[in-house]
């Protein structure tokens, strides 16, 4: 069975279709690994290889996949919550509920989404202490650390924004007090409070603003930054390994 | 590359200008006015000229309905109407600190915000907590039907009543 499944399999990677889409063709050489890394729109953000040492799971915890990991999951989870929700004040808060309680697996995907923004949050707080105190961020990374510090801040925006949507007490509380932090900027703050809301009050404009950043304009900067921070990594000379500590790995890398 | 370096420093007036020059100082200047227009027109746009928002001026009943020495918390319009001997006076019950809806504590005989502990006197005083301001008195006048008017929008120094 296992014979057949892999000719079966070879014979797809041969064929001409495949071949017109993924040109590396078949081979288990180096050169056709790197080809297949290269050829990809989405692969060749990545090196071509990388240490044996840095894909260790003490080096990194893996925390930066992981938090992508939580950011796939958010967009899908999220892509499917909006067919669900309007963005108005008479049923914001309703469509929430109707989620939870009448549509099929609605609240399996309303919770999966809130969890992951959690766990996104608490992984991108991690991955930056664990990137500080390796000392990863020293040149010549120190762009992609400042990369880093923009995916944290837009990871944040994400959090609040979607924090609004609910339309429950909790939401609107949090962002009445929000802005108002906002408003404390010198001189600028009261406009900034008036841009964010669309107005005075945390209404009917605030929630369509805050649902437009959430859906459409955050999570676009965040995959613009994203690509830039992965394809970073390759150009800064790949994941940060440090020295090699013993003697194994220092023969590994001569 | 290293002789158009040179001809790059400034050599005194306009005349000494390139061709090349030229053209970056109007494209850089094009670009300049153009995203100077972009910001204006974003903030403009983004700035609504009409808000349906509810009106700053609310009527809050006649005075009657007020029992002499009371502080009532109007939860939508977020006033307090105080009646005291000398009379009347509305203050807001959104708390100066970051705008959380404050509650009147009768068996305390104080304002009290739930989100971060402030605390206020009845006339607005802060006591206690991180607020920075006194609660703002607003305007208040009797209508001609001889109900309450409060204009929210308009703060007034404290501890002028209006006398029934």
């Amino acid at each position: 069975m296992a014979r057949s499944l892999t000719t079966y399999l070879d014979d797809l990677r041969d064929s001409r279709v495949w071949r017109s889409i993924f040109r590396s063709g078949p081979g288990q050489s180096n050169l056709h690994r790197a080809l297949v890394v290269q050829s990809n729109v989405f692969l060749h953000l990545f090196s071509v290889k990388a240490r044996k040492r840095v894909l260790d799971f003490s080096v990194t915890w893996y925390l930066g996949a992981l938090t992508f990991g939580a950011f796939l999951i958010l967009v899908i989870t999220g892509v499917l919550l909006m067919l669900y929700y309007h963005p108005s004040v008479p049923l914001a808060y309703s469509d929430m509920k109707d989620l939870e309680f009448v549509v099929s697996s609605g609240v399996f995907l309303r919770n999966l989404h809130r969890w992951s923004a959690h766990a996104m949050v608490l992984l991108v707080f991690a991955h930056l202490a664990k990137v500080f105190y390796r000392g990863a961020y020293r040149p010549p990374r120190e762009f992609n650390w400042v990369i880093g510090v923009v995916l944290l801040l837009l990871t944040l925006f994400l959090s609040y924004t979607g924090y609004l949507l609910p339309w429950d007490q909790l939401a609107f509380w949090a962002v009445t007090v929000g802005s108002n932090i906002a408003s404390a900027v010198p001189l600028l703050g009261h406009h900034i409070r008036f841009l964010m809301l669309g107005g005075n009050l945390v209404n009917a404009n605030a929630l369509l603003r805050f649902y437009v950043l959430h859906c459409m304009i955050l999570p676009l900067a965040a995959i613009l930054f994203i690509a830039i921070h992965f394809w970073r990594i390759r150009k800064d000379g790949g994941l940060y390994a440090g020295a090699p500590t013993t003697t194994a790995e220092k023969e590994a890398e001569r | 590359m290293a002789d158009e370096t040179e001809k790059e420093k400034p050599e005194g007036g306009e005349e000494a200008l390139d061709r090349r020059q030229f053209f970056v100082r109007v494209g850089v200047g094009s670009l300049a006015v153009a995203g100077l227009g972009t910001a204006v027109f974003a903030y403009q746009f983004l700035s609504p000229n009409v808000l349906y928002e509810p009106s700053p001026i609310v009527n809050v009943g006649s005075p009657e309905s007020y029992p002499p020495n009371s502080v009532t918390l109007d939860p939508q319009a977020a006033i307090y109407i105080v009646r005291e001997a000398p009379g009347f006076y509305a203050l807001t019950a959104i708390c100066t600190h970051l705008g959380c809806l404050t509650a009147w504590k009768p068996e305390l005989g104080i304002i009290a915000c739930p989100c971060h502990g402030s605390k206020f006197n009845r006339d607005g005083a802060v006591i206690a907590g991180p607020a920075p301001r006194p609660l703002p008195w607003f305007r208040m006048w009797l209508s001609d039907d001889g109900d309450l008017m409060v204009d929210r929008s308009s703060p007034i120094a404290a501890r002028q009543f209006v006398r029934i």
